[in-house]
């Protein structure tokens, strides 16, 4: 084996290199324990070679967690719709029965620095221990259809449900790498392995000696999630949901949201006030920070003369009230036209 | 004067209402064909729809990202009914209609949609369809003309309605609407006229009914929801409590006193249809009373009397104007004010806390 030299190596990062010269010792490592020298007969470096490609694929996947805890990666920001994780979790509740996982097509757009996930559909596909099988017709035939109501959207990657990458994923993520430059891998963990739902993307990148066994090395990005403002109000609304025994939950109406808002924040002023208690009796180290937001919020309610004030709550006042009298008037004039045509 | 609102009117009509729980089979073709078999006068009383959180969501991007501006976005609904209760699983959004687009088969889109999210085990049986609305302006004969179609062939159909801007306000604005059975009898007769309206005594109140929405999740988005806020940056902005209403205000009552004159237009129509007819029936009277007259004298000179002739025409009534679009303006009036009653109260909640704050400052 032959340690490959930097420059011939295509990942962005300095310690993606690192990642990428520990695993060759390691493959060198274990290769070292299994291969044969290369002048043997060409079947027993066939079996050789599978043991390697095996034995590193679980190094990469163990080395891979380890660094997706250490977080520090290179390369585009993913930037996710809380949408598209809506759907993904949908997909795999109404899965196949005896599938384990389900994937799917992502949809968005591709910035230079970042790569934003607003879209996605389910592909169907079939999964067993030697072999896969993805419905490739009805992927096109999906994303033609999305194309005509969205056109923006280009196809930049897929999901997958479930916690680990599997050697079915790097043909799946061939497939994908014919459709879109450099396709992002996006994994949901829906049978929260680690008691969490862990999402994370992936990017790939070749790996391994040129000439010989070339491997598929996934890295890792930084998954951020993004909303509208109007998303984020809905997110808001269902976050009420999880509240709720039976997880269901009515949209309230115009006063009650008033007072529930008012609610929320009289909450957040409970947190800073006893926060505030807390350190002026010094059970808490005083955060210079915080205290300069804490002024600046104190700052924000404006200091108006009390005339004046008073002047501008009147004469708002009477501005709704008005126009709430003219809607019951025409509510009274609309009803009344009716009674009288009717007779 | 006192009037109703359309929450109450749901439970006065599942009165009348009977329930029956129906299985469907799996195909929207073999579903049409059941629904054909239904015994007439038996309807199926909806309490309340479940959405799912992906499909709120998708409206609202939908919205977002191609309906900038005050066109409207539409999309179908897909679900299932069970038992008296309309669950909205899924939804797929229509592309815009634009120019050079005049061959776009809107069907095939639609048929080709559902084959594929067959594949998927999404279900795929229309239950209905969104729209986006400006200002809460949606009371149109369009939206009429497609919740009827739509409601003559899948009878629990809804069309959802969602206001991103009261949206963008605080609080998500989704309501259900359906058209209520007299209304749908109307429609299928096709009898506008005064006399026809008369016979249903609807008003336009009647119109449309509203049905309940509740938004259920799954345990799996809970996690996903817990998931979320917890990695979230965005911070929370609290729009619902902004204090600047006036901007709204404006345009809501732009939009009011704009339908008020369409009404008081047709209302002046409506007037000199009224005078029309009442002075045609003078001349119908008038020429009876010559002719009677006429005859009388000729009777006494002994001469022949004259025919009669076809009164009818002679004086054609005058076309009586179709009473559908002022029955869809009052709705529409109705709805305004309704939105700015909403409105206007919240802010004097708001603005009362407002003095509050400032209460304990001075």
């Amino acid at each position: 084996f032959r340690i490959p030299q930097n420059n011939e190596l295509s990942p962005p990062a300095g310690h993606v290199n690192f990642l990428l010269i520990r695993e060759i010792h390691v493959a060198n490592v274990a290769s070292t324990g299994f291969c044969q020298p290369p002048t043997s007969a060409g079947g027993q470096q066939h079996e050789s070679h599978g043991d390697l490609r095996s034995l590193s694929s679980s190094l990469f996947i163990i080395i891979l967690h380890f660094l997706y805890e250490i977080m520090a990666v290179h390369g585009p920001v993913v930037k996710i719709h809380p949408v598209v994780l809506a759907s993904i979790v949908d997909s795999y509740e109404r899965r196949n029965e005896g599938a384990t996982r389900v994937i799917g097509t992502l949809l968005g757009t591709t910035d230079k620095h970042s790569v934003e996930v607003t879209n996605c559909f389910s592909v169907p596909h079939n999964e067993s221990e030697d072999e896969v099988a993805v419905d490739m017709e009805f992927a096109k035939n999906m994303y033609e259809l999305h194309k005509k109501v969205s056109p923006s959207e280009v196809i930049i990657g897929w999901y997958a449900t479930g916690y680990d990458i599997t050697e079915h994923s790097v043909l799946i993520h061939e497939y994908y790498s014919r459709e879109a430059p450099n396709p992002i891998h996006l994994t949901v963990d829906t049978a929260l392995q680690s008691n969490k739902m862990n999402i994370r993307a992936y990017v790939s990148s070749q790996m391994g000696v040129p000439g010989k066994t070339v491997g598929v090395m996934f890295t890792p990005l930084t998954v951020k999630y993004v909303y509208y403002d109007t998303e984020r109000i809905g997110v808001e609304l269902l976050q009420r949901t999880r509240a709720s025994p039976s997880r269901t939950n009515g949209l309230t109406t115009d006063l009650a949201q008033v007072a529930s808002a008012a609610g929320r924040v009289q909450e957040m002023l409970t947190t800073v006030l006893s926060y505030i208690e807390d350190i002026l009796s010094g059970k808490v180290m005083a955060d210079n920070s915080v205290g300069r937001f804490l002024m600046d919020l104190v700052n924000k309610v404006p200091k108006i003369t009390a005339e004046d004030f008073e002047s501008m709550l009147n004469s708002n006042i009477n501005d709704l009230l008005m126009v709430t009298y003219l809607a019951n008037l025409t509510q009274a004039q609309i009803a009344l036209n009716e009674k009288l045509v009717v007779l | 004067m006192a009037v109703l609102s359309t929450d109450r009117l749901i439970f006065s009509l599942s009165d009348n209402l009977e329930i029956e729980a129906c299985t469907y089979k799996y195909s929207p073709e073999s579903r049409l064909k059941h629904m054909g078999k239904h015994k007439p006068g038996i309807n199926i009383c909806l309490r309340s729809s479940d959405n799912q959180w992906s499909v709120v969501l998708k409206i609202i991007k939908h919205y977002q990202e191609e309906g900038q501006g005050s066109e409207v976005v539409q999309g179908v609904l897909l679900g299932l009914v069970v038992e008296d209760r309309l669950e909205i699983t899924n939804c797929f959004p229509f592309p815009q209609h634009t120019e050079d687009d005049v061959d776009f088969d809107e069907v095939q889109y639609q048929m080709e949609m559902m084959r594929s999210l067959r594949h998927v085990n999404i279900d795929h049986l229309h239950v209905g369809w969104y729209q986006s609305t400006y200002y809460g302006s949606f009371v149109s004969r369009a939206l009429l003309d497609s919740q009827f179609s739509y409601q003559h062939a899948i009878e629990e159909s809804v069309v959802l309605i969602y206001d991103p801007i009261k949206t963008a306000q605080g609080s998500l604005c989704l309501k259900a609407y359906r058209l209520t059975p007299k209304l749908m009898e109307i429609c299928k007769e096709k009898d506008f006229s005064p006399e026809g309206l008369k016979k249903a005594c609807i008003g336009y109140e009647h119109m449309f009914e509203e049905v309940p929405i509740v938004i259920k999740n799954s345990h799996l988005i809970n996690v996903l929801l817990l998931d979320l806020q917890e990695k979230s940056t965005v911070a929370d902005k609290h729009e619902l409590l902004n204090l600047s209403s006036s901007n709204h205000l404006e345009k809501s009552l732009q939009l009011l006193m704009d339908r008020m004159d369409d009404m008081s237009q047709d209302i002046g129509k409506y007037n000199t249809y009224c005078r029309n007819l009442s002075k045609q029936q003078q001349q119908k009277q008038q020429y009876l009373q010559r002719r009677q007259q006429e005859n009388a004298q000729r009777q006494s000179r002994g001469e022949p009397p004259l025919p009669e002739e076809d009164i009818s025409k002679m004086f054609k009534p005058p076309q009586a104007p179709a009473r559908m679009d002022t029955l869809l303006i009052a709705g529409q009036i109705n709805n305004y004010c309704q939105n700015i009653k909403e409105f206007t109260s919240q802010n004097l909640g708001k603005l009362f806390m407002a003095e509050a704050l400032q209460g304990h400052n001075s």
